[in-house]
């Protein structure tokens, strides 16, 4: 009936994701609130998903759906690296879910951040909005908890930067979203991705960088 | 003249007591009666060339082209019947496409390739079709460099540095096999290509005939196109010029 005691809302990744190139690889993050309207189905949830060896997703929106086009998406990235005899490119790989999203886009509610590594054009980020289309950035953020951080995004950024201030900006950025997004929280995760491989660190809930809000 | 297969060669789906697709090999025959279609891959680019036979002096100079554009980075030359291969130039074109479409970016050499071959070699499956009668050469500039690959009506694909089909493929085969491909540019493999389609062009059996060339190179921004015309004057002018020295000679 009217106000049932179980959650009845498609789980949803309401989420902060975000990711940024920095001198040889890319960082990217995500926070780990899964909620199914108020309830949070999930409080440790891992929004960056693997699709290839070095190219990862930033899952944001439906989880269901994401879910979904990123399995795909790892299917035919594996297959398509058998025709190539080598790694796609990110931007292969952004393309091709692309083509998923958009002629789906009635059906769909995703919006994923595809970044990575690849031999030729290096370190890639690219962002794939609500209704299709790809846009390259050197970094890149998304989410409903992202509106809160443009600014700080913007203002911080800067080009070039070493491994380490670009896993401390995006963990700062993430967690400003969370004090301000209640779809937001839980834990950091990151996943920095290099031609030496991929690195997963992880921010507990109780250790999350101090900054702003006077401190 | 030619063997006959006596009851295995009426389709396609027929091997013969030895082993043989005779009806793969009646295409194959088809190729080899039409004018001779060279490739080569040299350092910067691939040189495509061909032996475009006259049949009749109503024809426009220009038109019938053997030589097709499949994408930006990609063209190839086809030997054998004009209507078949068009249709392989058609399939190309749409597999070049709708890769771009599906993964953003240029369809690699190799990919490429093995789609045109795949869709040949389904094409001597089944009973109801027939073999494609052409064999395509395509040259691609791809993020990997050029290169050039042979598609032959049993589907067969392989990555050549030079090749040749059609009547004087021998010939021109061992022609190809005398030049340094590997220290060559596009420009000086023009030359060359030219000078081979003049040599093994037969003046008795066949007229008259147009040479087309075409190339995609460092100096053609690694994209097809025909070459330009003062240097397909150039290298037609030099082709007779080294045919003229070797009937001196004799």
């Amino acid at each position: 009936t009217g106000n049932p005691p179980y959650p009845t809302d498609d789980p949803a990744l309401g989420t902060t994701i975000m990711a940024v190139v920095y001198d040889g690889g890319v960082v990217m993050g995500a926070d780990s609130r899964t909620s199914a309207g108020s309830y949070i189905a999930n409080r440790a949830a891992d929004k960056i998903t693997l699709v290839h060896d070095s190219i990862f997703v930033c899952r944001s929106g439906s989880a269901a759906d994401t879910q979904a086009l990123t399995d795909y998406l790892k299917l035919y990235l594996g297959m398509h690296s058998l025709d190539l005899e080598e790694a796609p490119s990110v931007q292969t790989a952004a393309h091709l879910i692309n083509q998923l999203l958009y002629s789906n886009k009635n059906h769909l509610m995703a919006g994923m951040i595809v970044a990575g590594w690849d031999k030729r054009n290096g370190p890639s980020v690219f962002n794939i909005p609500l209704g299709g289309g790809v846009i390259p950035e050197l970094y890149s953020i998304g989410g409903s908890g992202s509106s809160y951080i443009y600014g700080y995004v913007d203002a911080n950024f800067k080009k070039n930067m070493t491994k380490e201030e670009a896993q401390t900006f995006v963990k700062n950025a993430v967690s400003l979203a969370i004090a301000r997004d209640g779809s937001s929280g839980g834990l950091i995760r990151t996943v920095t991705i290099s031609a030496d491989g991929v690195e997963r660190e992880l921010v507990l809930g109780d250790k999350l960088p101090k900054i702003g809000f006077g401190q | 003249m030619s063997s006959i297969g006596t009851g295995y060669d009426l389709f396609a789906t027929t091997f013969s007591p030895d082993g043989r697709v005779f009806q793969v090999e009646y295409a194959t025959k088809a190729v080899e009666n039409s004018g001779t279609a060279i490739g080569l891959r040299v350092k910067d680019g691939v040189v495509l060339g061909v032996e475009k036979l006259i049949l009749s002096k109503m024809l426009v100079e220009g038109s019938n082209r053997r030589i097709h554009t499949i994408d930006k980075h990609a063209g190839l030359v086809f030997a054998g019947l004009s209507a078949d291969a068009r249709q392989l130039v058609n399939r190309s074109r749409d597999e070049a496409s709708n890769y771009r479409t599906t993964y953003g970016s240029d369809v690699p050499a190799q990919v490429l390739a093995n789609r045109v071959a795949s869709f040949t070699h389904a094409h001597t499956l089944y009973w109801s079709l027939r073999p494609f009668g052409a064999s395509v050469l395509m040259g691609v500039y791809d993020a990997d460099g050029p290169q050039l690959y042979c598609v032959e009506p049993s589907g067969s694909c392989y990555n050549y540095f030079g090749c040749a089909v059609g009547k004087g493929k021998q010939a021109a085969k061992v022609e190809i096999e005398k030049l340094d491909l590997a220290n060559m540019t596009a420009r000086q493999a023009v030359v060359e290509v030219a000078k081979i389609i003049y040599s093994v062009h037969d003046e008795v059996k066949d007229k008259a005939f147009e040479l087309e060339l075409s190339w995609v190179c460092d100096e053609s921004n690694r994209r097809h196109q025909l070459v330009p015309k003062d240097l397909l004057q150039e290298a037609e002018k030099q082709a007779k010029e080294a045919l003229q020295e070797d009937m001196d000679d004799e």
